[in-house]
């Protein structure tokens, strides 16, 4: 449709956006990409009086290697994400879970970092960001802040970012050792969210998962880290194992009933996916 | 003197111009695979959308609807638009209600004593579907127009949502209209051509094998790129106006705008520009184009309206919506005895302009390709607070066709024979055409064995089956289903003689007119107005070919009243109407531990008679084959108990893309038609019509084993796994006796043949 009135600033640097939007006030909202603001302006869902465009801070985006982490900037975009090398050998889960993310128009605009200060539970890069144990840094007046993704996200589209606080950029700890890497995508035609999502990351040692991480897309307020199923997978070295160990992946968690699927259906198909995502990554034929 | 002179200029202007002088004709245009020459201005834009039009003074309308699926409508109170800058005016319906007129059209009064409510463009005492206007802002741009909505006060008494068919037409339910008295719009009954169904049966005795089946037809959204606007020009003055708009009909729209507002028909030009796909949704007459009309006169200026895609969702007309009792008989031997067919069909909160009548097309289709004695139809129109339904993407046929293709297969497995032995032993065999058939058509010609055999060598059903059978056997998580589906359709709609009968409110004729100009170039004038089917290129290769000019330079004049009138001279109305036909072949895999069905393979073999353009044919049975696969894997409008509809978005309502969607493998036969010169038949409708049938086959293939007989559409993940729960294939049941009953949201729209016995 079309949105209500608002005003529009565009500054060039990381301290200019932070000024902006310290005097736009706290019905300001930062544009990154556009792929979820924008649809919610048109809709007339939100009202912001003042739009804080990041598309001009040059400082925001690529991707650098510091050593033990990638730090990407928080308007890299989906697509500069996949193609990145650096991402590619370091962070793989990152890279496949992105390339799942809606069709290509929106790859090509909407941002790493808009989509994890959105926090939308059924985003794919959530759930990626929990099982890396990402760190996100939040520029404000205040100085620098960075916060553990196992702290960012508090509860559906609520982060703990205050509204005078920039994503700035997220530091992707590389994983170290043989990993293999699989995002199970479940959802009904390919540009749509995912009804479930399940990021797995597995370390293989002699035939068995020495290590595994796992992040949830969509199956609760937040992005889920099941730390008991990866504590029980350690071990395991066959699909039943993994089924074995996936089982419980659902427990205490509370997804949502929609149009995409009823609580209960999607408690299943975490159970599945998560196995399925496992063994895949672990490179198990049987 | 004066010819010489005009002759001399010409062959002047030609010498300096050489391109203006027409190339020698290359001949053999009909059957050539041309690209479409319309396409690098539809695909640039370099076009006139009805939104891009732009006038001197131009004001924009805004609709403000109904929240509420029913209510009384206590108070519109507009002032609080009116005070905000760049508003010109604001209306309500009672504003309005001595312009707008007292009731937009439907032309189609299916049976007598239809009960035809009055529906006017904006809703004055009560609204009643969420959608339905109330009120309009006319502003200096769109902007200023969208916020004015939000400052109209409305009071509404809610009134009681009527969501369901069968509680819309149970004892004591609430009332969409309750100045009719009923939520039953009609009924229509049809006893079709032969002998009775009944009886039929009755006399076969211990011989009749009977089959029962409940199949819905779910909502579905037609979903053009293109929503729908309207501009309107007046020229005050003269009390003239001309109307832009996203119509498919725009001498129907101008013949009914002139009835409804009393505007005299030959001071209205109605022009259709390019129009980004109609789907039947922009076959109608829409309140928005009354509006504009007579907001235009009011005022003196010109108005714009173009909706958002979740206005479209809202106020353009919905397709589908059926609820099908079919019973259908054969005897042992599997000679087919007859069909009964009951529907209930969503008629939403009014009639638009052929809201009745659709179904009602259907009831001739619903034999199909077979022979059968005996055949009754009867049709139950029924009122609910929802958008009104009307035509869709075939109108009535598909719904028609997936009924009888899915109880074929119902029927195959309850005899339990080969589903397409059975369709071989009934249908109409080659040299048995003409043939009359049982709903009253004769069918003209058909090769049903021709389209037939040649899918079959495309899909290698001998390799399929085997899989199949080992896949069942191993207990593979991953089921391989395979469906069948055979169809055919009256097209080319056609011989006013039986739409008359059908008391259809206008002919089925067509005219087109060549006018050829002094440098040799032609100008097709047409009647009919093409809205994505590629119609500037056909024509062109028609006349290139009869009149011996080459195929660039005929040009297509189409889509305005003032230069393509649909006037009476060169008249074509056939004889007959056309019968395309084919033959469609689908493999999915069932991933039976998510519920997920994807399709492996699908071949089909289309006879839509001659071809003009191979090209184009392609294009219509890809696209048709999309929404068809929609309608079975993907698309559903989802109202909840308010009314409300939760699919009002792309987000929730999923149409399918190029990468949902698998290869098709497409094939044709050409048995030319015989009720016109050309020999051609209808092709746009082919995709959308066989495919939903053949899919849902091939789904409920696949779960037979599992005794699962019936899954609603679409055949979501969940639907799928909700009805394997609990079932294994050791409950196999295949051969006995079951129909579907009841399917609610409880079962996950999954029938079984645990649910009853006949």
């Amino acid at each position: 449709v079309i949105p209500a009135d608002f005003e529009y600033v565009a500054p060039t640097t990381l301290a200019e956006a932070i000024t902006a939007l310290g005097q736009a006030g706290e019905d300001a909202k930062i544009l990154a990409g556009g792929q979820s603001l924008i649809p919610v302006l048109r809709l007339r869902l939100a009202f912001p009086t003042t739009l804080v465009d990041l598309s001009r801070v040059a400082e925001l985006r690529g991707v650098t290697d510091e050593g033990d982490a990638l730090v990407i900037g928080a308007m890299t975009k989906h697509s500069d994400v996949i193609d990145d090398p650096l991402v590619q050998q370091h962070a793989p889960l990152l890279a496949v879970a992105t390339s799942t993310v809606a069709d290509p128009a929106v790859r090509h605009r909407g941002t790493f970092g808009g989509a994890l200060a959105h926090a939308d539970p059924a985003g794919d890069l959530a759930a990626v960001a929990l099982a890396l144990d990402a760190e996100l840094v939040a520029e404000g007046p205040g100085g620098r802040r960075t916060i553990a993704a196992k702290d960012f996200f508090v509860d559906y589209l609520e982060t703990t970012l205050s509204p005078d606080e920039i994503l700035a950029s997220v530091r992707v700890p590389k994983l170290a050792g043989a990993w293999g890497v699989r995002y199970e995508k479940f959802n009904r035609v390919a540009q749509a969210w995912a009804i479930v999502g399940v990021a797995a990351a597995v370390r293989m040692e002699g035939g068995s998962v020495a290590e595994a991480r796992i992040g949830l897309t969509n199956m609760g307020s937040t992005p889920v880290r099941p730390s008991g199923v990866e504590a029980a997978l350690v071990g395991a070295s066959d699909k039943a194992a993994v089924a074995a160990a996936c089982a419980s992946v659902a427990d205490g968690l509370n997804p949502p009933s929609d149009l995409g699927g009823q609580a209960d259906y999607r408690a299943h198909l975490a159970r599945v996916l998560t196995a399925r995502a496992v063994a895949h990554a672990a490179g198990m034929t049987s | 003197m004066t010819e010489q002179l005009d002759a001399g200029l010409v062959a002047g202007v030609i010498e300096d111009h050489p391109d203006a002088l027409s190339k020698p004709y290359a001949g053999g245009e009909l059957g050539r695979g041309r690209r479409r020459k319309e396409d690098a201005k539809l695909v640039t834009g370099q076009t006139n959308w009805t939104d891009n039009i732009t006038l001197p003074g131009l004001l924009h309308m805004a609709v403000l609807r109904s929240p509420m699926a029913h209510a009384r409508v206590l108070s519109v109170d507009v002032s609080g638009a009116l005070e905000m800058p760049g508003v010109i005016a604001a209306f309500s319906g009672a504003d309005l209600a001595d312009v707008m007129g007292a009731s937009m059209p439907c032309a189609w009064p299916v049976t007598p004593d239809m009960v035809s409510p009055a529906h006017t463009p904006l809703a004055i005492d009560e609204v009643r579907y969420v959608g339905d206007g109330v009120a309009v802002v006319i502003a200096r741009d769109r902007y200023t127009a969208a916020d004015a909505l939000e400052a109209i006060a409305v009071e509404y008494d809610q009134l009681p949502a009527v969501v369901d068919m069968e509680v819309a037409i149970a004892d004591g339910a609430p009332l969409v209209h309750s100045d009719k008295g009923t939520n039953t719009c009609f009924v229509f009954d049809f006893p079709g051509a032969g002998a009775d169904y009944a009886e039929t049966v009755r006399e076969a005795g211990d011989d009749a094998v009977v089959v029962r089946r409940r199949f819905r037809q779910q909502r579905l959204l037609p979903t053009p790129m293109e929503p729908r606007g309207v501009v309107v020009a007046p020229i005050a003055a003269a009390d003239e106006f001309t109307m832009w708009s996203t119509t498919q009909i725009p001498h129907i729209l101008r013949v009914m705008l002139a009835l409804t507002t009393g505007i005299p028909e030959h001071k209205l030009r109605v022009v259709a520009p390019d129009v980004g796909g109609g789907f039947g949704a922009k076959l109608n007459v829409y309140a928005e184009e009354v509006l504009a009309l007579v907001v235009a006169r009011k005022l003196g200026r010109p108005i714009k309206w173009t909706e958002s895609r979740s206005e479209n969702y809202q106020a353009t007309t919905h397709g589908r919506d059926q609820i099908q009792d079919i019973e259908i008989a054969c005897r042992k031997d599997g000679t087919l005895l007859g069909l009964k067919v009951e529907l209930l069909a969503d008629m939403g909160a009014y009639l638009q302009l052929i809201t009745p009548g659709v179904p009602v097309l259907g009831a001739f289709m619903f034999p199909a390709i077979y022979k059968m004695p005996s055949y009754h139809f009867t049709c139950t129109g029924v009122f609910t607070t929802k958008t009104p339904t009307d035509a869709y993407r075939g109108a009535g046929r598909p719904e028609a066709t997936y009924a009888i293709e899915r109880i074929m297969d119902e029927l195959a497995a309850e005899l339990g024979r080969d589903p397409m032995e059975l369709r071989k032993q009934n249908w109409i065999r080659h040299e048995e055409f003409p043939y009359e058939m049982v709903a009253g058509l004769t069918y003209d010609s058909g090769n049903y064995e021709a389209a037939t055999e040649k899918a079959e060598q495309m899909f290698d059903m001998a390799g399929l089956r085997a899989e199949q059978a080992r896949r069942r056997e191993s207990n593979d998580p991953v089921q391989l289903g395979i469906g069948i589906s055979t169809f055919t359709e009256m097209c080319g709609l056609a011989p006013s003689r039986v739409l008359g009968s059908l008391s259809y409110g206008a002919g089925g004729w067509e005219s087109a007119s060549v006018r050829m100009l002094p440098t040799g170039k032609v100008e097709v004038v047409s009647g009919a107005t093409p809205h994505g089917q590629g119609h500037h290129t056909a024509w062109s290769q028609i006349v290139a070919d009869s009149l011996g000019v080459p195929f660039e330079d005929v040009e297509l004049v189409a889509g305005d009243t003032k230069s393509s009138p649909k006037g009476m001279d060169y008249v074509y109305d056939p004889e007959n109407f056309s019968y395309p036909h084919g033959t469609h072949l689908c493999a999915v895999e069932i991933d039976t531990e998510t519920g997920f069905t994807s399709i492996r393979k699908y071949v089909c073999v289309d006879d839509v008679g001659k071809i003009v353009n191979p090209v184009i044919v392609e294009g219509q049975i890809h696209g048709g084959l999309a929404q068809g696969i929609a309608q079975a894997l993907y698309e559903e409008a989802v109202y909840d108990a308010e009314g409300n509809l939760t699919t009002g978005s792309l987000v929730d309502y999923l149409v399918p893309a190029a990468p949902d969607l698998p290869h098709f493998d497409t094939g044709r036969t050409e048995t030319p038609a015989t009720s016109n010169p050309l020999g051609v038949k209808g092709v746009g409708e082919a995709g959308t019509i066989a495919s939903t049938p053949a899919v849902m086959n091939a789904v409920v293939d696949a779960l037979r084993p599992f005794g699962i007989t019936d899954i609603d559409m679409p055949a979501t993940p969940e639907r799928v796994w909700r009805a394997l729960q609990g079932k294994d294939m050791s409950r196999a049941t295949a051969g006995t006796v079951s129909y579907g009953g009841s399917q609610t949201a409880s079962t996950g729209g999954a029938a079984s043949s645990e649910g009853a016995a006949l």
